[in-house]
């Protein structure tokens, strides 16, 4: 992954297929911390704990027919690659919560990327799913919510 | 040694970014609401993703929106198997079989937008096969 809007928007579809029905994505620069946290949480159907156990091994995958389930390790990498880590937590029927922390000053940090492009394909593919997204760095606050815009579920 | 300055401003948002944030998210408000004689997946697994898929559903957006096609209706899927051909999308149109493309990029998936969406007319040279798909 170039990105790690990439890395969101692959977890959110994770997500998606979990069932989800409200998807949050939060990303928070902390400057005085020097970190980086996105955490993206769902109140999908969850995992069992040996799912769970397994989330971060790259040959366990839920999907039948399939040997090999690299979404979340390539996050876990990327995070790990720039002086953070990257936590699952989650319980059948009660969601998934995904947080990853980078260092923000580290060289090997990946650029955010198209956020916007991202927020995009999962609002524009999934008008069944409602988002709601919040941004908060040097530069401002952002919140984009489905559920106030009026472009959340019918 | 390592200064605030000396991190990649790539990892920051600016503002024009939350801007251009704020304005794509209110477009999608339309594209939420579309209903339709005809649906376009993307395949979005982890492998369609590293290929470029998020493009390829960038360019069928910004399409679909330009040209006001509200009976189009633009969605995602998991992974359907064939991660070396991905970026991969799947067309179906009402009352007829799905189609499935292969190795696409924006040009292509706009291409088959106007031949096949719009013209009903598939488009062999990027078509893979008929049928549907398991996706997860």
């Amino acid at each position: 992954m170039e990105d790690l809007s990439l890395h969101i928007l692959d977890v959110a579809e994770n997500a998606i297929n979990a069932s989800a029905s409200l998807i949050t994505v939060e990303i928070e620069e902390r400057e005085g911390e020097d970190l980086l946290v996105i955490t993206i949480c769902d109140n999908g159907k969850g995992m069992e704990p040996q799912a769970l156990e397994s989330a971060l091994d790259p040959f366990y995958t839920t999907k039948e027919g399939k040997r090999i389930g690299l979404g979340l390790p390539f996050l876990a990498q990327a995070a790990r690659e720039a002086g953070g880590d990257l936590e699952v937590r989650s319980a059948p029927g009660e969601g998934t919560e995904v947080r990853a922390t980078f260092s923000l000053s580290h060289i090997d940090l990946k650029p955010l990327g198209d956020i916007a492009a991202t927020l995009q394909t999962l609002m524009a593919g999934h008008p069944e799913v409602d988002f709601s997204f919040r941004y908060s760095g040097s530069d401002g606050e952002v919140v984009i919510d489905t559920r106030e815009t009026g472009n959340g579920k019918a | 040694m390592s200064s605030t300055r000396e991190r990649p401003e790539m990892a920051k948002l600016k503002i024009e970014d939350l801007k251009e944030i704020r304005e794509k998210a209110a477009r999608t408000r339309t594209l939420r609401e579309g209903t339709g004689r005809a649906r376009i997946t993307v395949h979005m697994g982890t492998c369609g993703i590293a290929a470029g898929a998020r493009k390829v559903m960038t360019a069928l957006l910004e399409e679909v929106e330009s040209r006001n096609l509200t009976d189009v209706i633009v969605t995602t899927s998991g992974c359907a198997g064939l991660c070396s051909r991905e970026p991969m999308a799947t067309v179906e149109l009402l009352e007829q079989p799905p189609v499935k493309y292969a190795d696409l990029d924006a040009n292509r998936i706009v291409e088959i937008l106007e031949k096949h969406v719009l013209g009903g007319e598939i488009v062999e040279a990027y078509s893979l096969g008929i049928g549907s798909e398991r996706t997860h």
